[in-house]
């Protein structure tokens, strides 16, 4: 097996958090919510009326024109994110070797938004039953990948996984595989724009969203007060890369993908369903052994934090089955920030994750002001000073899937 | 240094199969259609298909129950996990796998789907648009069971419940290489030791109006409705496009010494697989097929394969024009004189296109002609087109000792796939 080691040398930030690492970090060490009542529709009359959108979107300072009539918002975030992550990498695309040039993003509900443009032109009454030319290419889980691989002229192997929220760290894993055989940069990570009504009916329907009006109740993950999670959009996409490129062009290195394991609780999903402890646990350690790592050399973990009671219970439970009773060294969540935003969330985890390493400081979790029973985990409550060497990320998805990257800092 | 188990020399091989396919829905109905060279393309009884460009599909005549499914899976699972449930049922019992509490960890899920839920998705926005009159959509009306509609990762663990397989379990979806990307996961995953056995595989049920829609938008489909027996004519001069089909294909993959020790059934071993993007264009297609052959050639380095050694090419064959005119050339490309004296063939002459499930489903025949020494024709070939000038098998299937089967699939986004099947102990 090759030796070849992933890092990340890049990261755009497209959240509500802010546009970019440096306004997202901000955002995040300071604790500040970006919740509010979803002004991208008239969302008025759903139960769930808030959301996390980022703001400030200019989609004509990242996509041309031509293409933005040919794709869904959800492909106009990643094209931004990964403007940003090349940037920051200062990588030029365009001197990678394109066969050594890959896209593997993670995707949840593809291109919902003209999709359902489309449905509506085609199912109005006394209309032609057509959709537009580009239907074809907007609504399918592939689009933004394959629309960025023309972009970049990526012709390496591509890939987009889905497995929910688990799927920016799947895509994470997945990137250092194809380091391994071969690729010398990967975008990596994934966006998610769930936002538009269609969309959020199907949302509701999983039973998880809260439900209430008042933004700073909304979602308690790990709390007493827990009652569902508020979705958001956007993500985060990193350049990743084979460490001897890396170096060889005299690129900032900021963390090695280290470890990574993915599980599934294969129970049927049901409205009682809270995942199971012993599967969630296996995904954690597994990346950390992988990683050469002993659970006490984890300096943070960054938990999936549903907000779903049993859920966070579960999650708890799983974090003590690998790092003893008093649970890892320290704990830290962003997710009451910005909301959920499925695969992008967990790809935003690990984004916050590297940027804690870069700054030598944990930022604060947000909440849990009283933790549930059984979710008294040694959360972060004001923003500590500390060298960052090995972080782990845990996310899930629906239904079932478990998935943990440890990222360790390049010394 | 990463700690993961050591993996040099690990190999994969195929010990069980499971199908749902138009024509045929089990794995010897299938074989059995395919290699008559009978055709399931018909005029699309699933919904009125009247008022649409195209309105031929090839279709399953699935049914879900006495396919041994329960009524809770009938209930809330869409067609397309239906048809994925159906099938890795019967390719884990072909397996003879039986899992206990140690395998079923190590033993994980990666299927492909281009589509996922769109029937349950178009027919639920159809209810609560109030027939697409209301932007603002009622979710009270709704199936209990839509959001799995709107994310496909519902197929991996729907799957994933019905074995009790706690290893990786993910969705691959690029687009109509899928499938072949999803069962390429899953043997990368055998190889570096992630998993001891991989359910793996995809399905697809596309026949939708949004869909058909969709494709007659771009002119993809075929507008031959007269004669929708003949209508998907891959590689044929007079071909007019693509014939939508739906199904499954679930392949049980599983590290050598792993089968050998339970003593398994092996098919053959997966010795290659490789995909590329021609970041060219979202559905356009250079002639040369540049980044198909490189693919191609990727697998044939992985196997330690000269071109010769390839015996069946199971193409992707779509029926577009330019579609075939590609791939031939990516043939050429990448096996020069050998592409002439290899028979090749497209069962979408037969089982229509699944877009992401067909990928499965010609490996199923792949591993199935490779095990039988039989190769499946292309149906409906008539006349030479001549920039289709290679040895497509036509209309009659061949007698053939399959030492090593190619198959190729090329999709929307540039994707282009090869994977390479073998008869164990011909590869490296």
């Amino acid at each position: 097996m090759s030796t070849r080691r992933a890092v990340i040398t890049g990261i755009g930030v497209v959240a509500p958090s802010g546009i970019g690492s440096e306004a997202h970090w901000k955002t995040v060490c300071g604790g500040e919510s970006r919740i509010g009542p979803i002004t991208l529709f008239d969302a008025t009359s759903y139960e769930t009326t808030l959301a996390g959108e980022v703001p400030d979107f200019d989609v004509n300072r990242y996509v041309e024109r031509r293409l933005q009539v040919q794709t869904d918002r959800w492909t106009h975030l990643a094209y931004a994110a990964t403007e940003l992550a090349l940037g920051e990498a200062e990588l030029d695309p365009s001197t990678v070797e394109p066969y050594k040039l890959s896209v593997a993003l993670a995707s949840s509900s593809g291109g919902n938004q003209f999709g359902q443009r489309e449905l509506q032109r085609l199912w109005q009454p006394d209309t032609s039953r057509t959709v537009g030319a580009y239907q074809s290419i907007a609504w399918f889980y592939a689009a933004t990948v394959g629309q960025l691989a023309i972009r970049h002229q990526a012709k390496g192997p591509s890939s987009v996984l889905v497995s929910e929220g688990a799927g920016g760290l799947d895509s994470l894993a997945h990137a250092a595989r194809l380091v391994r055989r071969g690729a010398d940069v990967v975008l990596a990570g994934g966006t998610e724009a769930p936002l538009g009504p269609y969309a959020l009916a199907c949302q509701q329907r999983s039973g998880r969203l809260y439900t209430g009006t008042d933004p700073g109740s909304a979602y308690l993950p790990f709390d007493e007060r827990a009652d569902g999670y508020v979705p958001g959009e956007g993500g985060a996409v990193f350049v990743v890369e084979d460490l001897e490129h890396a170096l060889a062009r005299g690129a900032r290195i900021r963390a090695e993908i280290a470890g990574w394991a993915a599980t599934q609780d294969a129970v049927a999903a049901t409205r009682t369903a809270t995942g199971s402890v012993r599967q969630y646990a296996r995904a954690l350690g597994t990346a950390i052994e992988r990683a050469g790592l002993a659970p006490s050399d984890v300096d943070v973990a960054f938990p999936d934090a549903v907000g779903v009671p049993g859920y966070d219970r579960t999650e708890a439970e799983a974090l003590r089955a690998v790092f003893g009773p008093d649970g890892p060294a320290a704990v830290t969540t962003q997710k009451p920030l910005t909301g959920r935003l499925y695969q992008g969330g967990s790809a935003l985890d690990a984004a916050t994750a590297v940027l804690a390493m870069d700054y030598g400081l944990i930022p604060p979790s947000a909440g849990p002001a009283r933790p549930a029973d059984g979710c008294d985990l040694p959360f972060v409550r004001e923003e500590q000073s500390a060298e960052v060497r090995n972080a782990l990320i845990g996310a899930r998805g629906f239904d079932g899937f478990n998935s943990a990257v440890l990222l360790r800092a390049h010394s | 240094m990463t700690a993961f188990p050591a993996t040099d020399g690990r190999r994969v091989v195929v010990t069980g199969i499971g199908v749902v396919a138009p024509g045929g829905t089990t794995r010897e109905t299938f074989w059995d259609l395919i290699t008559s060279g009978r055709t399931a393309t018909r005029r699309i009884s699933a919904f009125d298909a009247s008022a649409f460009r195209s309105q031929i599909a090839a279709e399953a005549d699935f049914d879900g129950a006495a396919a041994g499914l329960t009524p809770l899976e009938l209930r809330r699972a869409d067609r397309y996990v239906q048809f994925a449930l159906a099938a890795s049922q019967e390719a884990v019992l072909d397996a003879g796998l039986e899992l206990d509490e140690r395998t079923r960890d190590a033993t994980g899920v990666v299927l492909g789907s281009a589509v996922g839920g769109t029937i349950v998705l178009e027919d639920e926005f159809v209810v609560a648009s109030d027939s697409g009159r209301n932007w603002l959509v009622d979710p009270d009306v709704t199936s209990p069971f839509l959001y799995q509609g709107l994310i496909p990762s519902s197929l991996a663990a729907d799957v994933a419940v019905r074995h009790g397989a706690h290893g990786p379990a993910v969705v691959v979806s690029t687009g109509c290489t899928s499938g072949i990307d999803a069962i390429g996961h899953a043997y990368q995953l055998l190889l570096d030791g992630e998993a001891e056995v991989m359910i793996t595989g995809a399905s697809d049920s596309p026949i939708s109006p949004v869909t058909v829609a969709s494709f007659d938008a771009i002119k993809a489909t075929t507008p031959d409705n007269d004669d929708p027996e003949h209508a998907s004519r891959p590689f044929d001069r007079d071909r007019h496009g693509f014939v939508l089909g739906e199904g499954c294909a679930v392949l049980v993959l599983e590290e050598l010494e792993h089968a050998r020790r339970r003593g398994a059934r092996v098919y053959c071993e997966v010795v290659g697989y490789a995909n590329r993007g021609n970041a060219f264009h979202m559905t356009g297609l250079r002639p040369d097929g540049l980044e198909m052959s490189e693919a191609i050639n990727d697998t044939l380095r992985q196997a330690r394969f000269n071109p010769e050694d390839v015996r069946y090419i199971s193409a992707h064959g779509s029926g577009t024009r330019q579609n075939d005119r590609h791939e031939t050339g990516a043939f050429k490309r990448s096996l020069g004189h050998a592409a002439y004296g290899v028979p090749i063939s497209s069962i979408k002459s037969m089982v229509g296109h699944s877009l992401g499930a067909i990928g499965a489903i010609e490996m199923a025949a792949c591993a199935l002609a490779v095990e039988r020494g039989v190769v499946p024709p292309t149906a409906n070939w008539q006349n030479r087109d001549p920039e289709c000038d290679l040895d497509y098998t036509p209309n009659t299937a061949r007698e053939v000792r399959v030492n090593a089967a190619l198959s190729v699939g090329s999709g929307f986004g540039g994707f282009q796939s090869a994977m390479l099947f073998a008869k164990l102990g011909r590869g490296r």
